[in-house]
């Protein structure tokens, strides 16, 4: 089965049913099918060929799904790129890829036309809107329907249908590479355990580039849904209002959306009674929080679940569940098998502390191009030839098997529900002039489950502001990677071979903050 | 008044627009759709706009009409403040 085979399934079964809400447009599958259609040719035409991989560089839309289906169609890789990033790391993505084409739109202009400037791999650049310019790699966006036969590549299930950039420790992003397989396998498992239906509508003000995001279309196209785009969550009013309008069934979030939804005094005013679930991952809920949307949705049920890019989703905590145990994330879901295990690989008992270990048909097939990092998640399987995914995250299980999240083993933040890397956003400190070390560590926060805070020592002599490194910051990395705080201090404490101790600082800032 | 746009437009550049992107963006420019301001940003914007103009932003006007770009500020504020005033 491959991942397209969903959604051609639900064009051919109701055309005419409404695929997509964007706004105040509306997009049937039939007219999806067909601007899925005239790009796949279009990039086809251009020799976009089985195995090339596609940046896809949008703000939610059409544009998005529709480059996904068509990538997929002639058995290329597409590549979410989020569109805050900037040029330079969408460069470092397109280059470390060897991405062949760039579908994007003209909003984001500044930032492509500067990264195309150092990417060689990529000959044919589809831009949604009118644009000037003179890169001849620009190609017309093919809005006009062409009916000519598409040359139906020989893809098989192995074959890889995306890969999808995350945070590394290293400070460079790694590509997720997923097979259709590994896309079509979680796609299954994660709407049968919220039992989606094909007459839900889904709220997604996810990024789709995000992994969270990209499934509310795979899955509500796998079934025939209808899947409500919003392009971000800046105003929760407008979104509220398009929930009302839409008779939305379906809410997906991350706790800072369900936080804002929870600050506005209005929010009873909404006839929300379509709403039947809501669900949530990236960060964990607190339990006042799990409390208190219940309260404000007794209609809906609440999933909590636990994920990583690199095998989609791992946990789900029944909802019958969250009244006996609502700090869990629950247990695998369908078709998969989780563990836990100890600093030896051996497996564990119910009621310990270890590393996460999943083995289902889910898991990636690697970082692209990264054998290292690769080794160090992708371990061999209780079958020959198998792989098995180290999370990297620490569990506990209680007596009945039950996870809750402990730690993650890396020094990876978690913050508004995205991944940064702290020596990312150290580079980009390091960067600016006079400064002369920085540790950067993330620290607790109510609303952003972990906020970050950057301690920086000067060379002698300079004068700098939290201003200035923060706007420093916002030159070069996505804005939620920007410190929320930013302490300059006379020297950092350093283990006994130099390197910077990060374990007191976490620390220092929590006992401050709580004095 | 007269300044309303001109002191938005340099809250908006000295806090969301950095470096190179500093260049000039039109009155009517969707800060969404350029990505000027995200999530976090609306608020401080919010934050601002009350406090500079000794108003309330009320729920129900914290939408896209109102503030994504300087022209619907202007005009929101003028709405605002001539209600205030009577």
């Amino acid at each position: 089965m491959l991942l397209h085979q969903h959604f051609l399934d639900s064009v051919a079964r109701h055309p005419e049913h409404t695929a997509l809400v964007c706004g105040e447009q509306r997009y049937s599958y039939a007219d999806v099918a067909q601007r899925t259609h005239a790009l796949a040719l279009a990039l086809q035409r251009r020799g976009v060929h089985r195995g090339d991989r596609v940046a896809l560089f949008f703000d939610n839309g059409v544009e998005f799904v529709a480059g996904l289906y068509a990538c997929l169609s002639i058995g290329a890789v597409f590549m979410p790129v989020n569109p805050l990033t900037k040029a330079d790391k969408l460069a470092f993505m397109l280059s470390d890829a060897r991405a062949s084409a760039l579908l994007t739109q003209a909003a984001l202009a500044d930032v492509w036309q500067s990264a195309l400037q150092t990417s060689a791999s990529v000959h044919s650049v589809f831009v949604s809107d009118a644009i000037e310019s003179d890169d001849r790699r620009l190609q017309p966006w093919p809005n006009e329907q062409d009916d000519a036969p598409l040359a139906t590549p020989a893809t098989i299930d192995q074959d890889l249908a995306a890969i999808i950039y995350t945070s590394g420790s290293t400070g460079f992003p790694k590509g997720v590479m997923l097979s259709h397989l590994n896309m079509v396998t979680a796609a299954n498992s994660v709407s049968s355990y919220l039992k989606l239906r094909g007459d839900d509508t889904i709220l997604c003000a996810l990024p789709l580039a995000f992994d969270y995001g990209l499934y509310q279309v795979l899955m509500g196209f796998k079934l025939g849904a209808t899947v409500v785009l919003e392009a971000n969550f800046s105003f929760p009013v407008k979104v509220l209002d398009t929930m009302v309008r839409e008779r939305v069934t379906v809410f997906p979030g991350v706790p800072t959306m369900f936080a804002s939804l929870m600050t506005l005094k209005s929010l009873s005013q909404f006839d929300l009674k379509q709403l039947r679930l809501i669900t949530n991952t990236a960060a964990a809920l607190s339990e006042t929080h799990i409390q208190r949307l219940r309260a404000l949705f007794p209609q809906a049920t609440l999933y909590s679940m636990y994920g990583l890019t690199e095998c989609k989703r791992v946990t789900y905590l029944p909802p019958e569940q969250l009244d006996i145990r609502p700090t869990s994330v629950g247990r695998g879901m369908p078709n998969e098998e989780v563990w836990l295990v100890d600093d030896e690989g051996r497996r564990l008992p119910n009621g310990s502390v270890g590393e996460l270990v999943i083995r289902g048909s889910h898991v990636m097939r690697g970082y692209w191009e990264r054998p290292v990092e690769t080794a160090q998640r992708l371990k061999p399987g209780p079958l020959p030839g198998e792989s098995v995914l180290y999370s990297g995250d620490l569990f506990r299980t209680d007596e009945e098997g039950w996870l809750y999240f402990v730690a993650r083993r890396d020094d990876i933040i978690k913050t508004r529900g995205e991944k940064v890397s702290p020596r990312e956003v150290e580079n980009a400190i390091q960067s600016l002039p006079g400064v002369h070390e920085v540790a950067v560590v993330g620290v607790d926060d109510e609303v952003l489950g972990q906020a970050i805070k950057a301690f920086i020592t000067l060379e002698p002599g300079v004068q700098l502001t939290a201003r200035d490194v923060k706007q420093h910051c916002l030159t070069r990395l996505e804005a939620f990677m920007a410190p929320q705080y930013i302490q300059f201090v006379d020297a950092l404490p350093k283990t006994d071979t130099g390197k910077i101790k990060k374990t007191g600082l976490a620390r220092g800032h929590a006992e401050r903050t709580a004095a | 008044m007269m300044n309303t746009k001109a002191t938005i437009r340099r809250f908006v550049e000295d806090n969301f627009m950095m470096g190179s992107r500093r260049s000039a963006f039109a009155d009517n420019a969707s800060f969404m759709e350029h990505h000027i301001i995200d999530s976090t940003g609306f608020l401080e914007l919010i934050t601002f706009i009350e406090e500079t103009f000794h108003i309330t932003v009320e729920e129900d006007e914290m939408l896209p009409e109102n503030l994504d770009n300087l022209d619907a500020i202007h005009a929101y504020l003028s709405r605002k403040l001539e209600t205030a005033v009577s």
